[in-house]
């Protein structure tokens, strides 16, 4: 007879394995890649977590290096999905047509005129000073 | 039965892999290609705590620790590489 905890662990374990199967699903369906990117670190990220907490289900004298790991992936995994974004959207990826809002690029774009004035402003100033 | 159900979430998680696997040949860009690899990385780490739940060794924990450290630096090295700030 198994006990509730190893039960419990086992769940836990398939739990997760879903989790990362939908991942893995999402990885390959989405459009675009800022979707992709959405797919693929939150649902690994828990399914990750829920596949650590059903192995220290299992083995409770594993517990503190499995939540070492599970602080570890639960800060670095949004950490680099976040860079890797600001570094597609920097590059000017094509996003997929759905996509109707985008205030980063707004701001930017805001940015960009408003500095665009300010040169068009020094520029007009010199051409003031050649013709005077 | 919990090693049927080890066996069940290690089937569902290669069945994954396999996805993330064909993104990353596929992939129209790099991009593409840095997420499916940062996937590919973390599947490998629950792989390896499977592996330690099999084997039942506690000493591969450490490895997963270290290689989610290491794959961690890979993938924050190549995106600061393709924003070209380095």
């Amino acid at each position: 007879m198994e006990s509730l905890l190893d039960i419990t662990g086992g769940v836990l374990l398939v739990a997760g394995a879903v989790f990362l199967l939908l991942g893995g699903l999402g990885l390959w369906r989405m459009p675009d890649l800022f979707n992709r990117i959405q797919a693929g670190a939150k649902t690994t990220t828990l399914g990750t977590i829920l596949i650590l907490a059903g192995a220290a289900f299992l083995h409770p004298e594993w517990g503190f290096k499995l939540l070492l790991i599970g602080i570890f992936l639960l800060f670095t995994n949004p950490l680099s999905s976040q860079v890797l974004a600001r570094a597609a959207h920097r590059r000017n990826i094509e996003t997929s047509p759905q996509t109707s809002v985008d205030m980063l690029a707004d701001a930017f774009s805001q940015k960009a005129t408003s500095e665009n004035d300010l040169s068009e402003k020094a520029g007009s100033d010199k051409d003031a000073e050649e013709k005077s | 039965m919990v090693e049927s159900l080890i066996a069940v979430a290690a089937a569902l998680t290669g069945i994954a892999f396999l996805f993330a696997l064909l993104r990353f040949i596929k992939g129209p860009s790099t991009f593409d290609r840095v997420i499916a690899f940062d996937v590919l990385t973390v599947i490998s780490i629950t792989f390896i705590v499977l592996s330690a739940l099999i084997e039942e060794r506690g000493i591969y924990l450490d490895v997963a620790l270290v290689y989610a450290l290491l794959s961690f630096l890979g993938v924050i090295a190549i995106a600061r590489y393709l924003e070209g700030r380095f």
